[in-house]
């Protein structure tokens, strides 16, 4: 009877293992923090890529409407693939695109932007990964939701799809 | 002559105090890179990590340190940005309650378990 209790808690105890490690194999190995409350935009000062002269945060994002803080770089190739879907949200009235070029030549940053075309109505340079940092970013392309309070409500790590641009669509109705 | 030999002490005093802060502020710099995790990197600290985020994280700290940031405000900092998982010490919180007290439960419970082996034996 003892032996059977024993032998019955150790297939259990295994088979609890199992379950564990076979539900971890399908996890993701990318960790993302969840934004469980809603964040403010860091306060910083940057340069303007186009005229070099230093901007802060209250003029850049100055007016009361949603801004899509988009992360990007020319040496990054997801950023591409992501630019068309970033060219047609630029389109939507309602929001504006702000872009962070991070760690990047800025000359090979303009050839990117002419050939690929704008899609922002401000980008800054973030030379040091610094300013990426203070926004919780890891890396490139990272695209961040804020809304008109001046607060982080979205973060997509990684290039955004048609799925993600749909989700965007649906929060700034 | 006199004042001179005052003024190469006095230099000499500034300059190795200023050596000694530097030193102590590398210490901490070190100590608080290596306890935190490189979020894009396979199982390397910050402080192993020679990716951008290892370093942008670096300059990071370096900043704060001479803004005069304490370590627990630069993890703080840090687990506002990105959680608690970029930090390789957990914190006490209703997260981690099984992590920190399951060792103890299991000494608990192990303990009570050789004590009464030890009765049964004894009474025997």
């Amino acid at each position: 009877m003892k032996n059977k209790f024993i032998l019955l808690t150790l297939i259990l105890f295994i088979g609890f293992c199992f379950i564990v490690f076979y539900k971890g194999l399908n996890n993701s190995n990318t960790y993302i923090p969840k934004i469980s409350n809603k964040k403010s935009i860091p306060i910083f000062e940057a340069k303007d890529f186009n005229s070099n002269a230093y901007l802060n945060s209250e003029k850049i994002f100055e007016e009361d409407i949603f801004y899509i803080v988009n992360i990007w770089a020319s040496w990054c190739v997801p950023c591409r693939t992501e630019h068309p879907l970033l060219m047609r949200l630029s389109k939507n009235q309602s929001i504006k695109l702000i872009g962070i070029n991070y760690r990047d030549n800025l000359n090979n940053a303009k050839d990117f932007i002419n050939e690929f075309g704008n899609p922002y109505s401000q980008i800054i340079i973030d030379n040091d990964g610094a300013l990426s940092v203070e926004f919780g970013a890891y890396g490139v392309p990272e695209t961040f939701i804020v809304d008109k309070h001046k607060k982080i409500i979205k973060k997509f790590v990684g290039p955004i799809n048609q799925e993600i641009v749909n989700k965007i669509k649906l929060i700034i109705k | 002559m006199k004042i001179l030999k005052i003024f190469m002490i006095i230099f000499l005093f500034i300059g190795f105090s200023q050596l000694k802060s530097d030193e102590k502020s590398n210490e901490l710099k070190s100590k608080i890179l290596k306890n935190i995790r490189c979020l894009i990197c396979q199982g390397q600290s910050v402080y192993d990590s020679e990716s951008d985020f290892a370093s942008s994280i670096k300059l990071i700290v370096d900043k704060k340190i001479n803004e005069g940031f304490q370590e627990y405000q630069i993890y703080d900092f840090l687990r506002e940005k990105y959680g608690d998982w970029i930090i390789y010490d957990p914190q006490l919180n209703k997260n981690t309650y099984i992590l920190w007290l399951l060792p103890l439960l299991l000494f608990l419970v192990g303990g009570a378990i050789i004590h009464k082996i030890i009765r049964k034996k004894n009474e025997k």
